[in-house]
């Protein structure tokens, strides 16, 4: 990036080829006032708030500085007479209109146009006429509110949402005179990334239902921490008044979010402080629960894991969770199930994800690479809008601007189909035989998961143009096993060189809770029993030997009676769990469950210990997103009644079993895991408090500087009006491998390799059923957002969707609803056709309101297949 | 009353065939809507929204832009009394008086039979001819109050069908531009240079070898 000689106020700066005036001038400390400028959006001059004198060689004048590229020689005065009387009259003009309603508007306090006019604006106006008079304020959603009187046309909602979002729902309406800012009557602002608009509004037009007249910015004290909604690992500001949230705000982390947050995680905040939060341990007597101390739960839950041990052994012990819990907690939770009761029978994921070695022991891409300029990119997953919003937007945002080009693999339309080159439609269970053939063509006496030929060439030719690919590997369906996806994996590892994979898995830590080894075969540091049972039991009291269960074997072995102890670590498998009745079944029939959580959601109430959890907001330690990234998540407000972290939980478990976790603090935790974990050498304490505000770090840390790892084009001069300047050095200083030195290199234990399935046959179709297809949606019935009061009933349900050729020989009308069965159960489903849909195939919604296609799968099917019972002769 | 009808679909694809892009036939769209209600109605922007691909809050954002787009229902006829200085001196606010008297509205109304909407507008580049309006955006010059009393005789009666349609309609032959003269849907990016962009060229310089 060659260097351009600019003179901003007298002082020669340096500033790079293409950078706007505004960006240089910022960057070497010299603000200049906006209102339309977004650093993350492209400019429009429309609020001319930006204008200084510019004087390339022609004399000065007066452009703005947001449109206005560095050229060299060029002169920039934002301080000249001219400047001061073009701000003062912008912001006099600007503020006709304006009903300057400050004190009763939330914006007061933290509002652009207030701190402007302050700063740079004529102190009185001229205005004398009346102002013009909205109705105010109107809902444009279920979460945002407008105040068209306060607006001053800047341009940033609308662009961030066609350019940002792609959901241009809000648009200017009646240009002219009349200008405004609205909707389309009855077609509201829906968008799941609606929230954004109310932090960049520089005004208080934009109001979120959620915070509206809950405090004053002043009230309001922040810390940073990592939004645990899903697992992209967003960087927010917590901010609270008085021991409780009141509201998240994105942080501009350059690596991960952008500033920009979905409205499930922006609005999740709710569900911290929500009034039905578990505050004390319970433990069931008969029907009822009674509160009791902490040392009597704790007692019966020792008493219950004493007792196991003493009848059928480790074995008979199993832990379903730890995707909810942080780095730490769920270290201390592994070394208390594998390390002092010894049992393997662990697992962090419901049935919903990808097995461990398919998540750690791939080539691993961060998002960064994902979106990089020119790369090709697969599809492999899940819908990224609905469950993992904010890596869709940097996605769409690389495709549309950064000629990336994405082949999607689905058996289902997804939000990201309108932005990909090429969309490969298969069968249900079969991607495995559709990338395979992608790669290879269509072998003899096969059809390629019934995908089409030349959307397979047009793929293939995507593939083979030598662009670095990446893959975004997840669960494409709830309904069937994720062994065709394993093995798709597989083949694009074996026949691609240089792919790298992206984990599209999508509870919040779960790679945290993965990389501590949450998962049967698996122990701390992405690696395996096998290859580490030594390591660990240098330290550890004891180390499993055998391989256990994962949550399905755990369900089936508790259904059978064969577990005598459960504990839920934050799990509630009959809400999360895809086959509702092998979970209702397994609760039942483990002897003893034991439930570490939050709320006491449907699990917990089956369960006969229930201990309170301290949540999100309300506990130190550090979280791990879909890259391996490593952030720090930072306490704001102490836990409900007496609830308490979950990694003081394990350490008084370990105590009263007569042992001891040797860990009594958090930095006792950290400095165990950077010495036994392989993967998270040198994340040392003190690198940790550098991070404390800041990007976070991609685990393991590089042994040798990565070449040109700062050369991040999109990082330079984009400065977040969130983010603080500490919190950038903190984490560039974190990132670098020399605080840590030659340290890496000390020996450890291999890593976790990709365990590859023999030949996959593809399961035999059966032409009077469809494969069914579950995918989830941002808004479900589960916790998070069912506490948080805003979100809960934006869950939308779910209709089942048939492609137009199946649906013709049902003979019904469309909506029609008809009875949906599969060998686990029945449910009514409203059933629709849609092209998209491969024949053959049925997609529904997983945890909806209505039809609950929990009733449905069964998860030791290779995939569900459903019928649609219509009763009549057909 | 709402939605394209089947024959304006057809006529719709059409136009939308003649743009690179569909999204730039929006406002012949808009016309088309227009005139087969009158006015273009919510329905019909959210159709055309699905014609050309975008949300129906673009098509209003476009739509409400322009005057002459209707977003609730006029008259069959519209007529636009000048009232800008040439027609102001030669009479115009005694004929708009005269005219509110004569049709029994303020302007800015329909009617309640819904023949006539009043509008008082801003120059319509006649001034030569003043006092000047235009009925459906049809001329009418130098008009005193007897030939506006004719004139609101002449639509009533229907005498004028020919010169003045109902409101909406653009022209009464519709426009089909032949295959092999329509600019097809080649995006912008895929289009090669028109020829005058390098009329005005400087040629080659001397020392650059010879020029072609």
């Amino acid at each position: 990036m060659s260097d351009v000689a600019v003179t901003i106020n007298g002082q020669e700066i340096v500033a790079n080829k293409g950078e706007l005036v505004i960006d240089a001038a910022e960057r070497h400390g010299v603000y200049i006032p906006r209102f339309c400028y977004h650093p993350r959006m492209k400019p429009v001059g429309m609020c001319r708030m930006c204008l200084v004198e510019i004087d390339t060689g022609r004399g000065p004048a007066l452009q703005p500085s947001c449109m206005i590229e560095c050229t060299p020689e060029m002169k920039v005065d934002t301080q000249s007479p001219v400047t001061k009387k073009a701000q003062d009259g912008v912001l006099e003009f600007l503020l006709i209109n304006h009903p300057l309603d400050c004190p009763v508007c939330d914006k007061g306090g933290e509002c652009p146009l207030q701190d402007q006019t302050l700063t740079y604006g004529p102190g009185e106006s001229r205005f004398v006429e009346e102002k013009r008079h909205h109705e105010k304020p109107i809902p444009i959603s279920d979460l945002v509110l407008l105040d068209r009187e306060r607006c001053i046309l800047c341009d940033r909602c609308t662009r961030f949402a066609s350019e940002v979002a792609g959901d241009p729902l809000i648009s200017f309406l009646h240009r002219g005179n009349e200008t405004e800012v609205n909707t389309f009557p009855d077609d509201p602002f829906a968008s799941y990334f609606s929230g954004n608009t109310v932090q960049i509004c520089p005004v208080g037009a934009l109001t979120a239902l959620p915070y509206r007249f809950k405090a004053r910015p002043w009230d309001l004290e922040a810390t940073e921490s990592t939004c645990q909604g899903c697992s992209v690992g967003c960087r927010i500001a917590i901010q609270e008044s008085r021991n409780e949230v009141l509201r998240y705000l994105g942080v501009d982390a350059d690596p991960v979010n952008w500033g920009w947050l979905c409205d499930k995680g922006r609005f999740g905040f709710e569900a911290v402080g929500a009034g039905n939060r578990l505050r004390d341990p319970l433990v069931r007597r008969g029907d009822q629960f009674s509160v009791v101390r902490w040392s009597d739960a704790l007692h019966a839950t020792a008493t219950a894991i004493t007792a196991a041990l003493g009848s059928t052994g480790p074995s008979g012990i199993a832990v379903i969770g730890g995707a909810r819990l942080t780095n730490e907690d769920a270290y201390a939770w592994s070394k208390l199930a594998k390390g002092l009761i010894g049992t393997d029978n662990v697992d962090c994921q419901l049935g919903d994800g990808l097995p461990a070695s398919a998540v750690l022991g791939l080539p691993k891409a961060t998002i960064d690479e994902l979106c990089a300029p020119g790369a090709t990119v697969i599809l492999l997953g899940p819908d990224i809008k609905e469950e993992l919003p904010v890596l869709f937007l940097r996605l769409k945002h690389a495709v549309q601007n950064d000629g990336v080009k994405v082949i999607e693999v689905s058996s289902m339309p997804t939000g990201f189909t309108k932005y990909a080159s090429v969309s490969i439609r298969h069968r249900a269970a079969e991607a495995n035989e559709a990338v395979r053939a992608l790669l290879d063509g269509i072998p003899a006496g096969k059809d390629g998961g019934g995908a089409d030929a030349r959307v397979l060439d047009a793929a293939r030719a995507l593939v083979t143009s030598g662009a670095p690919l990446t893959v975004l590997l997840g669960r494409t369906s709830l309904s069937e096993q994720p062994d065709a996806v394993v093995d798709a994996a597989a083949a694009l590892v074996d026949r691609v060189p240089g792919v790298k994979f992206l984990s599209g898995l999508r509870r919040a830590n779960v790679h945290g809770a993965l990389d501590m080894g949450l998962a049967p075969g698996l122990l701390p540091g992405r690696t395996t029993l096998a290859a580490a049972g030594g390591w660990f039991g240098r330290v550890w009291p004891q180390v499993p030997t055998q391989t256990g269960l994962d949550t399905t074997g755990i369900l089936q072995a508790a259904a059978a009676g064969h577990v005598d102890v459960l504990i839920l670590l934050g799990a509630d498998p009959l809400a999360d769990f895809p086959d509702r009745t092998l979970a209702e079944q397994g609760l039942a029939g483990a002897r003893t469950v034991i439930a570490l959580d939050t709320f006491l959601n449907e699990s917990a109430q089956q369960a006969d210990v229930v201990l309170a959890a301290a949540g999100f907001g309300e506990c130190e330690g550090t979280t791990t997103n879909i890259e391996g990234r490593v952030s720090v998540l930072n306490q704001k407000v102490t836990p409900p009644g007496s609830a308490r972290t979950d990694w003081i939980i394990a350490a008084e478990l370990a105590r009263i079993l007569g042992s001891d976790l040797q860990l009594e603090s958090v930095d006792d935790i950290r400095d165990e895991i950077e010495e036994l974990s392989a993967a998270h050498r040198g994340l040392t304490v003190d690198v940790l408090a550098k991070m404390a505000y800041g990007d976070g770090v991609v685990v393991p840390l590089p042994s040798e500087p990565a070449p040109g790892a700062d050369g991040d084009g999109d990082a330079d001069g984009v400065g977040s009006e969130a983010s603080d300047e500490a919190g950038d050095e903190a984490s560039d200083e974190a990132g670098e491998p020399e605080t840590v030195g030659a340290d890496l290199e000390r020996p450890g234990p291999a890593p976790i390799e990709l365990e590859r399935t023999d030949a996959l046959e593809a399961p035999p179709i059966d032409a009077y059923s469809y494969r069914l297809v579950t995918g989830r949606r941002l808004y479900d019935q589960g916790t998070l957002v069912s506490q948080a009061g805003h979100l809960a009933g934006l869950a939308p349900g779910t209709v089942l969707r048939i492609n137009p050729y199946d649906f013709d020989r049902l003979g019904v009308a469309e909506g029609t609803t008809l009875p949906l069965r599969s060998p686990r159960g029945l449910v009514e489903i409203e059933v629709h056709t849609d092209r998209e849909v491969p024949r053959g195939t049925a997609v529904m919604f997983f945890n909806q309101p209505g039809a609950d296609a929990a009733r449905l799968i069964d998860a030791t099917a290779r995939v569900t297949e459903v019928r649609l019972e219509t009763g009549g002769p057909s | 009353m709402a939605r394209l009808t089947t024959e304006n679909v057809g006529v719709a694809k059409e136009i939308i065939s003649r743009y690179p892009r569909p999204k730039s036939a929006l406002i012949p769209l808009l016309h088309l809507s227009q005139e087969q209600d009158g006015y273009v109605t919510e329905e019909g922007m959210q159709h055309i929204a699905e014609l050309v691909g975008v949300t129906p809050a673009e098509v209003l954002g476009t739509c409400s832009f322009y005057e002459m787009f209707k977003l609730e229902p006029v008259g069959r006829y519209v007529v636009n009394i000048c009232n800008n200085v040439s027609c102001m001196l030669c009479g115009s606010d005694e004929l708009i008086h005269h005219a509110e008297q004569r049709l029994g509205i303020k302007v800015g109304n329909t009617t309640p039979d819904g023949t006539f909407t009043l509008e008082s507008v801003e120059c319509i580049a006649a001034c030569t001819e003043a006092p000047a309006l235009q009925v459906n955006y049809r001329f009418f010059n130098k008009v005193s109050t007897d030939g506006f009393d004719g004139l609101i005789d002449d639509l009533a009666a229907g005498r004028l069908d020919d010169d003045v349609p109902a409101h909406g309609t653009l022209a009464r032959v519709r426009q089909h531009i032949p295959d092999d003269r329509r600019a097809g849907s080649i995006p912008p990016e895929g289009q090669t240079e028109p020829a005058w962009m390098h009329l005005n060229e400087p040629p080659a310089s001397a020392d650059g070898g010879e020029p072609s």
